[in-house]
């Protein structure tokens, strides 16, 4: 008999049934709509052991690399020990701060020791503690290849802990972090498809990650990065960017600010105004969009009514919690 | 041999096809489009989705209860026959572009139309 293990329970799975309904014949507490992968109330993750193909049909590409799966539509051929989506991130791992470097006034940039098999796909994010054990989550921008965890920490007045962060951290220090999560990242599989990526603030964070992500696994069609700002100094790594995009083919970049007058090479208005402006039809298009919340949000729509299909679009709205 | 419905318009991939192009239908009509602002784009695709199923006569799982639990809000705020008629309409002009025969876009809209009295809390 197939056995599938849940939250330190194993629980022995009746023929023809799905991982879903053994869970509620059992008792557990998990949420389900439809019961027939069509809603994804109810996905997990697979821990250990393979999903079967079907419970993955109608994901996309990037909660499949996570191995996410659909519990309702599942039976289960071989034993399989299956979590919560992200149930992991939960679990704090303690490691060493190498290096801070301000990249503008108000944007730090935190290098951090990457604990041993820390796995993660740029763009994802973790969680960062500060003493008090209160976290907030920042995306990643470094590569799986480097040695670091890199973080961009926008200086939010009165924040617990980007406060912390600007003000009282220093290398060598010890802190705590989260397992990384989210599913805006880079899926290799399509590498014609062009890429759109706009961003404001430090929505620069994960779009370098992925970008660079993008460019490791040979993508070859265009990339064109919008990122904006309402001011000129909130923008930053502007000189890096244009070097990157000097260099390399296929790569666009596009610096936004929502004022009148600017500088020769900045452009005026809103990132998201010009990128939609710009590229017109997005029909087989992959989308990111990383930081506003209601930019994330609005843009989201926009892109998908302009030709990208929903799958196509990927998205990381930065919540603003309250200090 | 009979085919069901569901795999006579193609099943999961006639769903799969036919997710974006009525999501997009539905969010540009003014008509009803004012009933899906600022709601999760993601969340209202898979149970854009799940309707899809049921409507192609595919495998589901939903009740007249469902239904009505899941519309009550929108009832609240005026959804009308008028509405369930615009939504039936764009997924009529979705399946056509799909190249969709017109007989089988019927047996869709005799499906949606089952759902009518439980979908407006009557």
């Amino acid at each position: 008999m197939t056995k599938i293990q849940f939250e330190n329970q194993s629980y022995s799975v009746k023929s023809g049934e799905s991982v879903l309904d053994c869970l509620i014949r059992e008792g557990v507490a998990v949420e389900y709509g439809c019961k027939s992968g069509g809603c994804q109330s109810c996905k997990m993750e697979v821990v250990s052991g393979v999903p079967t193909e079907q419970s993955q049909s109608g994901l996309d590409d990037s909660e499949k690399a996570q191995n996410y799966f659909l519990p309702c539509i599942c039976m289960p051929e071989q034993d399989m020990e299956v979590a919560r989506p992200g149930a992991d991130a939960v679990n704090k791992l303690e490691t060493e701060v190498l290096a801070l470097t301000m990249l503008n006034h108000e944007v730090l940039r935190i290098r951090l020791q990457r604990p041993d098999n820390y796995d993660y796909f740029p763009g994802q994010f973790l969680n960062l503690y500060n003493p008090d054990g209160i976290g907030r989550a920042y995306s990643i921008a470094s590569q799986a290849e480097e040695s670091f965890l890199e973080l961009h920490i926008r200086h939010v007045p009165n924040g617990k802990v980007s406060g912390w962060a600007n003000t009282q951290l220093k290398a060598g220090d010890q802190v705590s972090i989260s397992q990384a999560a989210g599913d805006c990242f880079y899926t290799p599989g399509n590498p014609e498809q062009p890429l759109l990526m706009i961003g404001t603030g430090t929505g620069l964070a994960p779009l370098f990650g992925i970008l660079r992500d993008a460019l490791r696994h040979n993508h070859r069609g265009e990339i064109h990065l919008y990122h904006g700002s309402s001011v000129i100094e909130g923008l930053y790594m502007v000189e890096e960017m244009r070097v990157m995009a000097d260099e390399v083919e296929n790569f666009f970049y596009y610096p936004c600010v929502g004022q009148d007058s600017v500088p020769k090479g900045i452009f005026s208005g809103r990132e998201n105004q010009k990128a939609l402006a710009d590229r017109g039809d997005l029909s087989g298009w992959r989308v990111y969009l990383c930081g506003h919340e209601e930019m994330v949000t609005s843009t989201k729509e926009k892109t998908f009514l302009a030709g990208a299909s929903l799958n196509d679009i990927y998205s990381d709205p930065f919540i603003s919690v309250a200090a | 041999m009979s085919n069901s419905l569901f795999d006579r318009l193609g099943g999961d991939n006639a769903v799969n096809a036919a997710v974006d192009l009525f999501y997009r239908k539905v969010l540009t009509d003014e008509r009803i489009n004012h009933f899906f602002q600022g709601i999760d784009m993601d969340r209202q695709a898979a149970k854009q989705k799940a309707f899809l199923t049921m409507a192609f006569g595919g495998p589901n799982s939903y009740t007249g209860e469902d239904m009505r639990r899941g519309h009550a809000h929108l009832v609240a705020r005026g959804l009308n026959d008028n509405h369930f008629d615009a939504v039936v309409e764009n997924l009529g002009s979705t399946l056509s572009e799909l190249g969709i025969s017109d007989d089988l876009i019927s047996e869709v809209a005799a499906i949606c139309e089952t759902t009518r009295d439980d979908v407006l809390c009557r």
